[in-house]
């Protein structure tokens, strides 16, 4: 496997809180992970999990209310990104780390014809001139593989389709060679096979780049496809993380393993779902002790009066939640349908 | 000339028969919004949907799933066709007649945030169809507001709170509660749980189920979700580009599908499973445009069948039975009506032959 040398970034004890006059939303609550060079890995979780926060804190881009709380730390290359300045996390954002969000037509500029907005990157960032910029931006779309890209790159967003909106963002995101991706749903706006296309081209440049991607999404499926290490997230926290094998084969969280049973599978006969009971609570009151206990079809008296640690389950498995500590407990339930 | 109405499934005794079933929008261009041709949202679809029954509709963007559904209740109007439900033309209604019909035909739309008026209490919003068809008035329709919340799963007392107080999934069964108390036979609905999240999106798929089972209930179930409308559905219409190109059991649907985009489809759907590694068939290019659908099969640009060929761009594929209730859009897919002969006087090279890639694993 991969040496602690290999890291390329390093999150520790993450939190973003947001202050809202007498609240605080604490959005992101704890967050740990690490990233090796070249690996994908999968962030999931529901609306609200905390997710999306913990992608735009990578960058620095969380706007007031939003504040990432002292304690944080976030080591990316060997450096602390929240020491940087703002030149200094600028030099950093789309060059060394890059991301693609989930809306592709909102993120491009209808004005511009989609060659300028990729050669825009390069002139900015890597200040080429006007015409090398140009040739860089050809090159980025026949990469993501837009067909004749000499003649598209004049076209504007309007004239594309969602899939090869979402090309043109990735081209724009890889313009500066970047060691790693955030990819925040990329493929949650599009069909099905389009969805199919591009999770195959970022699996494919992930190979031909060494590109390290955190894929953030809802669908297991897409996990199960492309990643190799899974985070799974719930009320700010990574409830449990697993290479993702291992995640689908024993899912160790009872909410992770509520996910599992809650989706609808091709070929799967069952004639009611498991459900999870209950909504996520907001991050302004997270319940006591285990945030999940609300819902949780296990939860006794332990899980409301002390907060789970992160247990280690062996073979780079581990879960917040005290089952893991008490196995005697974790008896087969039948799942909720109601 | 005429061509006789291929009608996929035909049922003897259907709650919802619909023929040749088109809408087309005028294409406007230039500042004077002149037409410049139509685009072909639904473009002669006939079926039958059964008494509490359902019939899932697949496709992607742009296929006309949803002007579909929004046809057949006449909240957009049609071109052209017929629409009986219950034997009574619902084209020829008018008026009061056609008041009444929608008490029978409802609709659950997709997106929670936007269906529901953040004005108006849910208790008021579902009261609404309660009042306007004379079911219920007064403390009447308020106990009966009261009941249809409980049936969804709300509490009672939150008929007097208003749309921003619930989350999505809770909006959604607001929705639910608002289209089932005109007692209603007949539901569209439209992408009910895509907007929502996976553990949310199972509590509405159960109490859609429960509510049919006990109320006899028929849906008309319009999904892009492959898994989901496989959950739910009885009979399946696979439609691209406004046509149906596929219908068949649910069953026979997933476990052996025939048209070349079905296939591409069913293969396309990420499977929750690392271990198994499937054979996906990844479409070359994007749907084309509507406006400017290709000649022949509109799916042929796309296709992988392994004898596509130039007829597939000439000879406009009949929807035929392929296999008992198994209905098919292929010229290549045989058997088939259309003689080789004519085929070939179309540019064919390739003889029709039963493609089969493996797709999904069987749980």
């Amino acid at each position: 496997m991969t040496s602690p040398a290999d890291v390329l970034l390093r999150v520790t004890d993450l939190r973003t809180h947001f202050h809202l006059g007498g609240e605080v939303a604490r959005a992101v609550d704890g967050v740990s992970f690490d990233i090796h060079a070249g690996e994908t890995v999968g962030m999931v979780g529901e609306s609200g999990c905390g997710k999306s926060v913990t992608a735009l804190s990578l960058l620095r881009l969380v706007d007031p209310p939003g504040r990432i709380e002292p304690g944080s730390r976030i080591e990316f290359e060997g450096r602390d990104l929240l020491a940087l300045d703002n030149e200094g996390i600028r030099r950093i954002r789309g060059n060394r780390i890059a991301m693609v969000f989930q809306e592709p037509m909102t993120a491009l500029n209808p004005v511009f014809s989609i060659g300028d907005q990729v050669a825009e990157v390069a002139r900015v960032h890597a200040g080429a001139s006007r015409k090398a910029a140009w040739e860089r931006a050809v090159e980025m779309l026949n990469l993501v593989g837009i067909p004749d890209p000499r003649e598209r790159a004049k076209a504007y967003p309007h004239q594309l389709s969602g899939g090869m909106r979402q090309r043109v963002l990735i081209a724009m995101a890889l313009v500066m060679n970047p060691s790693l991706l955030i990819a925040d749903e990329p493929t949650t706006a599009l069909d099905v096979t389009i969805q199919a296309q591009i999770l195959e081209l970022l699996a494919s440049l992930q190979q031909k780049l060494g590109l390290a991607v955190l894929l953030i999404t809802h669908d297991l499926g897409v996990v199960a496809e492309v990643t190799s290490r899974v985070l799974v997230m719930y009320g700010g926290q990574v409830v449990e993380r697993a290479p993702v094998r291992e995640l689908f084969a024993n899912p160790r969280h009872p909410y992770t393993r509520g996910l599992l049973q809650a989706m609808p599978r091709l070929g799967d006969h069952r004639d009611r779902l498991a459900v999870i009971p209950g909504t996520v609570p907001p991050p302004t009151r997270w319940p006591s002790g285990c945030r999940f206990r609300d819902r949780c079809p296990y939860a006794w008296e332990r899980c409301a009066t002390e907060a789970p640690p992160e247990y280690p389950a062996g073979n780079g498995h581990g879960a917040r939640c005290h089952l893991v500590d008490e196995p005697a407990r974790d008896v087969a339930l039948a799942a909720p349908v109601a | 000339m005429t061509t006789p109405t291929v009608v996929p499934g035909v049922l003897a005794d259907p709650l919802l028969a619909v023929r040749r079933l088109t809408k087309y929008f005028p294409v406007q261009e230039g500042l004077f919004g002149r037409a410049r041709g139509q685009v072909k949202a639904v473009d002669g679809v006939s079926l039958d949907v059964g008494h509490g029954e359902t019939l899932g509709v697949v496709g992607e963007s742009g296929c006309g799933k949803t002007t579909l559904g929004r046809a057949i209740l006449r909240l957009v109007e049609p071109t052209s066709g017929d629409i009986r439900f219950d034997g009574v033309d619902v084209r020829a209604l008018r008026g009061r007649a056609l008041r009444t019909m929608r008490r029978s035909m409802q609709i659950i739309f997709q997106d929670p945030f936007s269906s529901l008026n953040p004005r108006m209490t849910i208790g008021a919003t579902v009261r609404e169809g309660l009042t306007v068809h004379r079911i219920a008035e007064g403390e009447a329709a308020d106990r009966r507001v009261r009941q249809l919340l409980e049936e969804v799963g709300l509490r009672g007392e939150y008929a007097s709170r208003y749309p921003h107080e619930f989350s999505g999934g809770q909006r959604q069964r607001v929705g639910i509660a608002r289209a089932l108390a005109v007692e209603p036979r007949f539901i569209v609905c439209d992408e009910p749980v895509s907007a929502l999240d996976v553990s949310v999106q199972a509590q509405v798929i159960n109490l859609l189920r429960d509510l049919q089972r006990d109320r006899g209930l028929a849906y008309l179930f319009i999904a892009h979700d492959l898994s989901v409308v496989e959950h739910m559905a009885n009979r399946v219409a696979v439609m691209y580009l406004g046509r149906i190109v596929e219908f068949a059991s649910s069953e026979a649907l997933y476990r052996e599908p025939l048209m070349p985009y079905t296939q591409a489809l069913l293969s396309a759907v990420p499977v929750p499973d690392p271990v198994t590694k499937r054979q996906r068939i990844v479409l070359a290019g994007d749907v084309p445009s509507p406006a400017n659908p290709p000649p022949g099969c509109v799916f042929h640009p796309r296709c992988h069948h392994p004898a596509r060929d130039a007829a597939c761009a000439a000879i406009v594929p009949p929807l035929e039975e392929k296999a008992p209730g198994h209905w098919v859009a292929c010229i290549k897919q045989p058997p088939t009506a259309v003689p080789w002969d004519v085929q070939r006087q179309a540019g064919a090279t390739h003889e029709p032959l039963r493609h089969l890639p493996v797709l999904a694993p069987q749980a």
